[in-house]
């Protein structure tokens, strides 16, 4: 979220705290649970997550691993950039896709979106966290990035299933969470819970953190689907009769399956641009997530079926 | 009026001119946590979402969105922004028409600080979700409605605000529009609201008149009320100043220890700072007890630091090997200290609790208790009172429902380090959490621990054997093995010990052998001192078992008199009788410790089965087969302990 009033602040220290922040929640899962994974979703706000996933434990390793759900609709910039920080931070990568899914040919083109993110994301995430017995999972999520994130509980409980069930979360007081897991139960760890858009990106700035290119300003082959620009990753775009994807200027505020993730156009090439950029677009960045989009609860629905 | 403040309160023209003390401020809290209470009713939607909108905290979609939809019964035409829908949140809030939850906004203060405004519901049946918004917050936003005036629920939000430790309330008499913005009805309300605050320990309560809807008072001062010649809403908040490091009332250092950071050589104790400063040299104590150490490093995001500030996220090293792991908490050493800023461990404290469990709290059952780390067994061993959240009084009550304010004792299984919550929040707070459901039934605020040779007198003492027991998880009982030597008793003892040892369960072996060699080893074998002996044992067994344990006796106890005598202590139930049936032929084969050659050799004159009768129970509570398989006989007394395995 970017809006003018922000940029008055003294960011320094703001970072400064919400950062502590953060560390606070990575050390305090990382303590109480048996066995927890981060989920990475390559985009910024993973990024952010796994520099602070680094400095929570420093000098020592991060104690667990970083989980990918592959839809196979990824941009291809993102694969290649996540097995290069993987690599790079010395932290173990596990990648799962829904097998089942992609033999039955779930596509966002032939099930709808509601169905192929139900598919290929939710179900997919219920399959990887129950196969490998976790008990807790990071998240970059924030509350400022939607209605029903603004209720959301740094700790949030997950009954068996995966459900969220808003009436079941428990009362957060002070910095003492209930990490306590019933039978069956397992959490969500929000650690970024307090960032804004622009935080995270501030903090990008000033830590010097890799983010994927995809970010930033270049030519790239797009077409225009519902007033929304949509980049043509690779040849399974169904194009139209005659359609030729046209070269423009164009960037992404937030990453997820190419088919799905509108663009804007931006001259926007570097974290500079990108900032004086944000300050002048005040719109909020999951206005270009097509899979919000379906009636004002669909992230809350989304949720309490075990979405992310 | 001319004012003369010195708070810049436009964000439009840059950053305002600050002081040294200011920066400081600012720099050690860059952040305000803001609790907003008041119902939808009284325009508390309205007056935060104006207060978003206005200070551009809100991105235009958002804008938007509270342009074009509209809840039903809103009277504000499509088109124009309404403010309560930039609050708008959970379906199923919509469904009900009310907030149900805690919403988290971000707002930008012209004084350079965030605050985070947490929303809380307003109604009665969400005061736990107003108290963990409150549980955060430096200052309380309470709306009164000048069209109903005060009611019960500011009573209740002034009690928790004030319970949770929010020192300044910014009072917003709302809707003054609707009482045309007349000066006498407010100040008839603003005495009563002075009032009603006086009864708290608050800082510094500021009464604004305030219309959100027609936004007077809110960010600019009002035209229609000259009258008024204090600070906006968006003023107070913005002239809201923090202690700083260098206040002499502040925190010493405290550092829950959250994780064991471990690489090649290097062992550093990871957590946030929550009270005090710590640099390296500086002197600690681990978990307030015992000499201090010294602190060798202290890292922030890997990279050492001269000193590190409450609210930052360390890892510290220190000097000497010491076995400090999760849940411990070190402590600034006590010299110069006042004494309520060392907590030394304890077992028992007073406390208050905010009940948000659905079932009520059970006096003696078993909860644990939350601290930083730190997760330990506790029960609440007395209800000294409810408090009566509209009046502000403590009237007795036997439980906490939902919703609840009471004053209890609670005991701990270890003693543990807490701080009165008046001194630190982190440290003197707690969660109770119910050990099946494993929900949080309580949030807790210690108000002082309890020193046992203060609280404990010979007639009333507080932790009976059945609040020792629970906090065991267990019935505490006497099982009393009786048969002649040889037949198995310590077999069965030992192997029945070893079952409920790893079941979790307290035991106790009160062996005949093992007793004849210290308490009662001034006892012959006489039938006198059989007695005596049998007598003593007894005594011991109830004395365990008083204190929680379920004890295993194996002794012959031989004479039905004295086994009825030793049954005679104990009430219904908790005394079973156990016969360990083993036919002579083969007691005589085994001869464990050669007694039955000695014997028979005439040595031991005395002994069971030769030389003095043993008198088999007429009705034991329980027979078992000596000759038989251990563990037949050990699930046959699992049974009648009734526990499972």
């Amino acid at each position: 979220m970017s809006t003018a009033a922000e940029t008055a602040i003294a960011p320094d220290a703001v970072l400064d705290a919400l950062e502590a922040e953060a560390i606070h929640v990575f050390r305090e899962a990382a303590g109480a649970f048996r066995r927890p994974v981060m989920l990475y979703s390559i985009g910024k706000d993973s990024s952010v997550l796994l520099h602070l996933a680094v400095k929570a434990f420093a000098p020592g390793k991060v104690p667990f691993p970083m989980l990918h759900i592959d839809t196979t609709w990824k941009f291809r910039e993102m694969i290649e950039f996540r097995d290069r920080m993987a690599r790079e931070k010395g932290v173990e990568l596990l990648v799962h896709t829904n097998q089942e899914g992609v033999a039955e040919g779930v596509t966002p083109f032939t099930h709808g979106t509601h169905e192929y993110t139900r598919i290929m994301k939710t179900v997919a995430l219920r399959e990887a966290l129950d196969e490998g017995g976790y008990d807790a999972a990071f998240g970059g999520a924030r509350r400022d990035e939607e209605r029903s994130r603004a209720k959301e509980r740094v700790f949030s409980l997950r009954e068996p299933g995966h459900r969220w069930e808003p009436r079941k979360q428990r009362p957060e007081f002070w910095r003492t969470a209930n990490t306590q897991l019933a039978d069956g139960q397992t959490m969500r760890v929000f650690p970024m819970s307090n960032w804004t858009e622009l935080d995270v990106w501030r903090y990008i700035q000033r830590e010097n953190i890799e983010v994927v290119p995809l970010y930033f300003s270049q030519e790239r082959p797009v077409v225009e689907r519902d007033g929304q620009l949509i980049m043509v990753d690779d040849d399974r775009y169904p194009l139209e009769d005659g359609e030729q994807p046209k070269h423009r200027s164009v960037r992404f505020r937030t990453l997820g399956c190419y088919p799905l993730t509108a663009a804007v156009a931006s001259r926007a090439e570097n974290l500079d641009d990108l900032l004086a950029e944000m300050l002048v677009d005040r719109r909020s960045e999951r206005s270009g997530r097509l899979i919000d989009g379906e009636g004002g609860g669909s992230m809350e629905s989304k949720k309490t079926e075990g979405y992310f | 009026m001319t004012t003369t403040t010195t708070s810049t309160t436009t964000s439009t023209t840059g950053a305002p001119k600050r002081t040294d003390a200011e920066e400081k401020a600012l720099a050690e809290h860059p952040i305000v946590r803001v609790v907003a209470c008041g119902s939808v009713d009284d325009g508390k939607s309205t007056l935060i979402g104006r207060l978003l909108a206005e200070t551009e905290s809100v991105p235009d979609d958002i804008l938007d969105y509270a342009r074009n939809t509209r809840r039903s019964g809103s009277t504000i035409p499509k088109g124009e922004v309404d403010f309560s829908m930039l609050t708008d949140g959970l379906e199923a809030e919509h469904e009900q028409g009310i907030t149900i939850d805690v919403a988290y906004r971000h707002l930008y203060l012209p004084s350079g600080r965030r605050a985070i405004i947490a929303d809380a519901p307003g109604h009665e049946q969400y005061t736990r979700n107003m108290a963990v918004a409150a549980s955060t917050a430096d200052i309380a936003i309470l709306l009164v409605d000048a069209t109903r005036g005060i009611r019960p629920q500011t009573h209740r939000h002034l009690t928790v605000c004030a319970l949770m430790g929010v020192r300044t309330v910014i009072v917003a008499i709302n809707k003054l529009d609707a009482v045309g913005f007349k000066h006498v009805a407010f100040e008839e309300l603003a005495g009563g609201v002075r009032s009603a605050a006086a009864r708290f320990d608050l800082e510094e309560v500021d009464v604004i008149p305030v219309s959100a809807l027609t936004g007077d008072n809110v960010i600019d001062r009002s035209t229609q009320m000259p009258w008024y010649h204090g600070p906006t809403v968006l003023e107070a908040l913005t002239s809201w100043q923090p202690a700083t490091s260098e206040d002499t009332n502040a925190v010493p250092f405290r550092l829950p220890v959250q994780y064991v950071v471990r690489a090649d050589d290097f062992r550093g104790y990871a957590g946030t700072v929550v009270g005090g400063t710590v640099r390296p040299g500086d002197k600690v104590v681990v978990n307030a007890k015992g000499g201090s150490t010294i602190v060798e490093r202290v890292l922030v995001g890997g990279e050492d630091v001269d000193e590190a500030h409450a609210g930052t996220a360390v890892v510290v090293t220190l000097e000497t090997e010491t076995d400090v792991t999760r849940g411990d908490l070190l402590v600034a050493p006590p010299e110069g200290l006042a004494a309520d800023h060392y907590p030394r461990p304890a077992t028992a404290f007073a406390a208050d609790l905010v009940w948000t469990g659905e079932e009520e709290l059970r006096h003696g059952r078993s909860y644990l208790l939350l601290a930083g780390g730190l997760a330990v067994p506790a029960v609440v061993t007395a209800i000294r009172g409810r408090r009566d959240v509209v009046s502000g009084e403590e009237m007795a009550g036997r439980t906490l429902k939902m919703n609840d304010i009471g004053h209890v004792e609670i005991a701990t299984d270890t003693a543990v380090p807490l701080d009165p919550y008046a001194v630190s929040r982190d440290t003197g707070g707690f969660l109770l959490v119910e050990r099946v459901s494993r929900d949080t039934v309580a949030a807790g605020l210690v108000r002082h621990s309890l020193r046992r040779a203060h609280n404990v007198t010979p007639h009333a003492f507080t932790v009976d054997q059945e609040a020792r027991a629970v906090l065991k998880g267990q019935r505490p009982r006497v099982l009393w093995l009786t048969g002649v030597p040889g037949a198995g008793k310590s077999t069965i003892a030992d192997a029945l010990e070893r079952k409920l040892h790893g079941m979790g369960l307290h035991t106790y072996v009160l062996d005949g052998d093992g007793v004849r060699t210290g308490l009662n080893k001034d006892l012959g074998f006489t039938p006198e001192d059989r007695a005596e002996n049998v007598r003593r044992v007894a005594e011991t067994a109830k004395l365990m078992m008083d204190a929680g344990l379920i004890v295993i006796v194996s002794l012959v106890s031989p004479f039905r008199g004295d086994r009825r005598a030793a049954k005679g202590l104990f009430q219904e139930g908790d005394f079973l009788e156990v016969w360990v049936d083993t036919p002579s032929d083969v007691v005589v084969e085994r001869d464990p410790k050669g007694l039955y050659a000695k014997a028979r050799a005439g040595s031991l004159p005395n002994m069971t089965g030769v030389g003095q009768g043993y008198e088999p129970p007429e009705k034991p509570d329980l027979v078992v087969q000596g000759s038989g398989e251990v563990d037949d006989a050990v699930n046959q007394l699992l049974d009648a302990l009734e526990v499972t395995h």
